[in-house]
């Protein structure tokens, strides 16, 4: 493996992380900070103002930026499943925090998506759409 | 009602995330994370169209999302809209020109599967 590949898998590993972690914390802060109903347009951009709610939607800013870098240079068949990962830190920190109990129904698809992810991440590479064709270089 | 607002879930969120790729290889790898180099990054994508669609898409995905949480369950809802995992590979391979080998294909499988099972 030559350096650049070594270096393109560390930096992919990096973001789809944070890209993993804002998403779920983000959903998690939105979530708590939501009232039970929204009467009216107006309201969905009052609640905006709550500080959960808006801590949640900072978060989801930095989730949508870090995905757009990690598209930038990894593969969309690859960033998919491999920030599926997410459903599984959900499981868990519904667990961890909310004392939720995991049903062994639940505890079996967490075994599979782990399996899926690390199929995905590890046995293939981020990026292949690069050596079929050249990026296309933009003028503005 | 439900089955509409998933159509437009999966539909949105398959075109915004073909889009958001697209918009992001014309852009180029990026490289650089000092604060000025994304500044100028963050200006740049703020004027690239493709990327303008993809976050219109998302956000029609995310309204009907919040939609279709008002009508049927979250244990619904997950499941459902993960179809947008394959329609996605699916859309990577023809549209995008990826190599997706049978082993992206069995992880996208076994995430699905997996989704299904954890949102019983």
């Amino acid at each position: 493996m030559s350096s650049s590949h070594a270096r393109l898998r560390v930096k992919t590993a990096i973001f789809a992380a944070l890209v993993v972690v804002t998403n779920v914390s983000g959903n998690f802060f939105l979530k708590r900070g939501m009232p039970a109903d929204l009467p009216s347009p107006l309201a969905y951009i009052g609640v905006l103002f709550r500080p959960w709610v808006a801590l949640g939607v900072s978060l989801l800013i930095v989730w949508l930026l870090s995905r757009m870098a990690l598209l930038s240079w990894a593969d969309l068949s690859y960033v998919v499943p491999v920030t599926a990962i997410g459903y599984v830190l959900v499981a868990l920190t519904g667990r961890l925090f909310l004392n939720e109990r995991i049903s062994p129904t639940r505890w079996a698809g967490i075994v599979l998506i782990m399996a899926g992810v690390s199929l995905v991440s590890i046995a293939t590479k981020p990026q292949t759409w690069r050596t079929k064709s050249p990026p296309v270089e933009v003028h503005q | 009602m439900r089955w509409l607002f998933i159509a437009i879930i999966v539909s949105a969120d398959t075109v915004g995330e073909v889009m958001e790729t697209l918009g992001m290889r014309r852009h180029g790898e990026i490289r650089d994370f000092r604060p000025g180099a994304i500044g100028r990054a963050l200006a740049l994508m703020a004027r690239n169209r493709l990327v303008i669609g993809a976050v219109g898409a998302m956000a029609i995905s995310f309204f009907a999302y919040l939609a279709l949480l008002a009508v049927s369950d979250l244990s619904f809802a997950v499941p459902v809209t993960a179809v947008t995992c394959v329609l996605e590979t699916v859309a990577a391979k023809y549209f995008l020109k990826e190599h997706v080998n049978w082993l992206r294909w069995a992880g996208a499988s076994l995430v699905i599967c997996g989704v299904v099972l954890v949102s019983l």
